[in-house]
């Protein structure tokens, strides 16, 4: 079992947890990710390790509620623990070659992205990050960037903190002036991961995503977190889950997330409605 | 006596179960058993162990059921096998034990593997935990090859610790083989068997990834490794529309259908896509659960699509029949070219070419061959993969000094050691996909290398 030791609210829907996971604690780096199965009947919900302390051997994970599973997890109170853990899963994301990046993030994207920028500043990079959320209240973990950063730049759609607009239109504003930077890494949204490949693919700049697939064991065991990565078939739980953005196949992803839209209604429906359990029927 | 024709065991009607994820195969009843057993000639030189990769003591232990000593019989089965429920059920007998069985030229041989599903349910459930006081081994993976090497070991007096990445030990018992061919608490109070034996299981640990092999025997002072990490990645064939919703690997499949218990949806909350109809590529063991496990879910039609015909088909000839017998269609000498889509990326069929069969091949099968220009459409809305798996490289990817052959499989002697010292190996691993009881009797093999290499460094 692994138990909570801290959960904060950072925004509406969005909940931190700190894990006490020694071991893991121990092995963590910059782009792993963990699969969590809370109890018993729960789905394995893949989640990025967002942080981790290995002397008081804890590891932070966020997680946003966008489903049943989502909810269980951030259900859970201090004190409880999650059944299964599993990390450190897939491969941590290359930091030490870096003097400039920008550091783009979508929305809950943040959570992932922390932990590399915090990776490349260790290494000496200077990392201009640029924040982005559908409303101000949305935002998660600011200060933890604006410490870390040269530069942090804000966006919200509805313009209620920083830039009125998506975080391209900022990304777009900084390479029109000046485009001498090593890469820029995007996580969030496929939508917004697409776009900011299509944008820095004009400018030729390295661009790294981060794909959240559907995913079973981690592994590479079952192939269901499938993506075409220029042409060829990867795996993102070995492979990946950090590719890059040109050569992704962000249409096919998206079309790929769709695949059990009709079975969340009907997680749904068995909760809402209360029908008591009946066997997966067609 | 040797007149009498085997036994007959009951089957769940095929119209019922097909509705249900229940045990087919009902086995015998102690009166059916004591028949069947009485028909053993009780050869002085028993052929059928030579088929049999743990050695099994057959006559002894069916002369025991004839006998009615059900509890010394399946005693006398566990001195070689841990896990009796299991390969009873699943084993090839037919091209194992009973192929060697004496009476296999009468058409009859023994149901020797019927006989030790029955006696599976007799004996001691109160194992003595040995001393454990020779040292510490460490198991990589809790399939079959690793269980049993763990509990040889446990019993020779090793501390055993096996490290499993999955939530649950088993491996392919778990995740791979469907409820009604092998129900999940039959391998559970196998693997409680061997827990008793003082075996410790640390679920959700990947070696190679949480540790490494290195830091195993250096750092946490096991002297020897076993890895049993199976052959877990799925293939696929590269075609256009592999990609697409609706296309999953035989794996995924059965992984979100017996392990996650996607069949009790949405009471279990992983989901499972089933079409409507639903094609199944390939011939082997894992295509036959894919398809019936499929019908179970709900598909109106399960189809077989394979390249070759019935004859060269690599699944049990039993399995082959219950799938007849429950309304699989097979579309033989066909294989598929390309998966058909929509615009929303779901499966609306396959496009497929028609096979003839050529020359026999390196397997001694007739190779099948394409006929040219024979493409034809046909509908699905739901294909499964089953083509075969390879070797799962993340621990070794992490070991460089394990090396490997040119399919991924694990270099190693014939009692298992590989070209790194202490380190020992068996299972799909080093075959590749192959059978329970070959794994079991690859884990068998190498506790007992592991022994005498300990032994022999302890000496020094
Ligand atoms: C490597 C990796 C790292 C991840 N890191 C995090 C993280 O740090 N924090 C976090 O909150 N989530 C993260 N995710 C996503 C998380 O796994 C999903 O949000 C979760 O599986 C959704 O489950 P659900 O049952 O709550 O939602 P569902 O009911 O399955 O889906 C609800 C909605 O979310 C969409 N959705 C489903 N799966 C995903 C997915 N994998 N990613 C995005 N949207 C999805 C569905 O299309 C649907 O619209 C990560 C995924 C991967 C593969
Ligand atoms: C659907 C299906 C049906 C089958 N039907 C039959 C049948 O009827 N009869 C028969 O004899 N055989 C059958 N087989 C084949 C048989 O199941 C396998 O040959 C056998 O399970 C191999 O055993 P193993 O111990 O080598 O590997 P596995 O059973 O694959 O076990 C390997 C274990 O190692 C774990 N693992 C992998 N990597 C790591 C790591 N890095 N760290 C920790 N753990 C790890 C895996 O999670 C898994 O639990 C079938 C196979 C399948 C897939
Ligand atoms: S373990 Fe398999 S091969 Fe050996 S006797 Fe039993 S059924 Fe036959
Ligand atoms: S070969 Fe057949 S008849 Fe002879 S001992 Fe073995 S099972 Fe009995
Ligand atoms: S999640 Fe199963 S192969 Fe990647």
């Amino acid at each position: 079992m692994y138990e909570i030791v801290e959960k904060n609210k950072l925004a509406p829907e969005i909940f931190h947890f700190e894990v006490k996971a020694p071991e893991i604690a121990a092995k963590a780096q910059a782009g792993h990710f963990l699969i969590l199965r809370a109890v018993e009947k729960a789905e394995r919900i893949p989640l990025t390790i967002a942080d981790y302390d290995r002397e008081q051997g804890t590891i932070d994970i966020v997680v946003q509620e966008v489903g049943y599973s989502s909810q269980q997890i951030c259900d859970f109170e201090e004190g409880e623990a999650f059944l299964d853990v599993v990390a450190p899963l897939g491969n941590p994301i290359e930091t030490e070659d870096y003097d400039r990046v920008i550091c783009v993030a979508g929305g809950l994207g943040a959570a992932p992205l922390y932990p590399k920028v915090k990776s490349l500043v260790d290494h000496g990079a200077e990392v201009t990050t640029i924040l982005g959320a559908q409303r101000a209240e949305k935002l998660i973990w600011e200060d933890r960037f604006a410490d870390l950063s040269e530069d942090l730049y804000i966006a919200t759609d509805d313009g209620s903190r920083g830039t009125e607009g998506f975080v391209t239109n900022v990304l777009e504003e900084l390479l029109s002036e000046d485009n001498d930077y090593d890469a820029v890494i995007a996580i969030g949204p496929m939508i917004m991961m697409q776009a900011v490949s299509d944008l820095t693919a004009e400018y030729d700049l390295k661009t790294i995503v981060s794909l959240n697939t559907l995913m079973v064991d981690g592994t590479g065991m079952c192939g269901g977190c499938r993506v075409t990565v220029g042409e060829e078939t990867k795996f993102a739980c070995v492979d990946g889950p950090a590719f890059d953005g040109h050569e992704v196949d962000f249409e096919e992803q998206r079309r790929r997330k769709k695949f059990y839209e009709e079975h969340e209604e009907e997680i749904e429906e068995h909760h809402v409605g209360g029908e008591g359990c009946r066997v997966q029927a067609k | 006596m040797s007149k009498q024709s085997r036994t007959e065991m009951e089957e769940l009607d095929p119209r019922v179960r097909v509705n249900n994820f229940a045990e087919v195969a009902q086995g015998y009843t102690p009166e059916q058993a004591v028949k069947e057993a009485k028909r053993c000639l009780q050869c002085a030189d028993p052929k059928c162990m030579e088929g049999c990769p743990v050695q099994i003591d057959i006559p002894d232990f069916i002369e025991l059921i004839a006998e009615e000593k059900f509890d010394a019989a399946a005693e006398k089965i566990k001195e070689k096998n841990n896990l009796p429920a299991i390969c009873g059920r699943v084993c090839p007998q037919e091209d194992q034990c009973e192929l060697k069985c004496v009476l296999e030229s009468t058409g009859e041989p023994i149901a020797i593997g019927r006989l030790e599903r029955f006696a599976a349910n007799y004996g001691e459930d109160e194992v003595t935990k040995p001393v454990q006081d020779k040292g510490k081994v460490a198991v990589v993976g809790a399939g079959p090859a690793g269980l049993t090497a763990a509990a040889d070991l446990a019993k020779m007096g090793y501390k055993v610790t096996v490290f499993e990445s999955f939530h649950e030990a088993g491996g392919v018992l778990k995740y791979g083989i469907p409820e009604f061919r092998l129900p999940k608490e039959v391998v559970q109070e196998e693997i409680d068997q061997i827990k008793k034996l003082g075996v410790e299981i640390q679920l959700n640990k990947v070696v190679g990834k949480i540790k490494s092999v290195d830091e195993l025997m250096e750092q946490e002072g096991y002297q020897a490794v076993f890895v049993g990490t199976g052959a877990g990645l799925p293939k696929f064939l590269g075609l256009e529309g592999e990609n697409l919703n609706g296309v999953y690997s035989a794996n995924e499949f059965l992984t979100r259908v017996n392990l996650m218990k996607a069949y009790k949806f949405p009471e279990y909350k992983t989901p499972v896509y089933v079409g409507n109809k639903v094609a199944v590529i390939g011939g082997g063991n894992v295509a036959m659960d894919a398809a019936r496990t499929a019908l179970r879910l709900g598909a109106e039609e399960s189809m077989i699509v394979y390249r070759r015909s019935r004859e060269q088909m690599p699944a049990r000839e039993e399995e082959i029949e219950h799938a007849e017998e429950e309304g699989i269609q097979f579309q033989l000498l066909r294989n598929p070219t390309k998966i058909l889509g929509n615009e929303d990326g779901f499966v609306t069929g396959l496009e497929c070419i028609k096979m003839e069969l050529g020359e026999p091949d390196d397997s001694g099968r007739r190779r099948p061959i394409a006929i040219e220009g024979s493409e034809f459409e046909m509908d699905a809305d739901m294909v499964i993969m089953a083509i075969g798996q390879n070797p799962n490289p993340i621990l070794l990817d992490d070991s460089p000094e394990i090396e490997t052959t040119d399919w991924g499989t694990i270099k190693t002697d014939e009692v298992g050691q590989t070209t790194k010292e202490g380190v020992f190996a068996g299972g799909d691993i080093v075959t590749g996909a192959a059978t329970v009881i070959e794994a079991m009797g690859a884990g068998k093999d190498a506790a007992e290398a592991i022994d005498e290499y300990i032994q022999s460094k302890d000496d020094n």
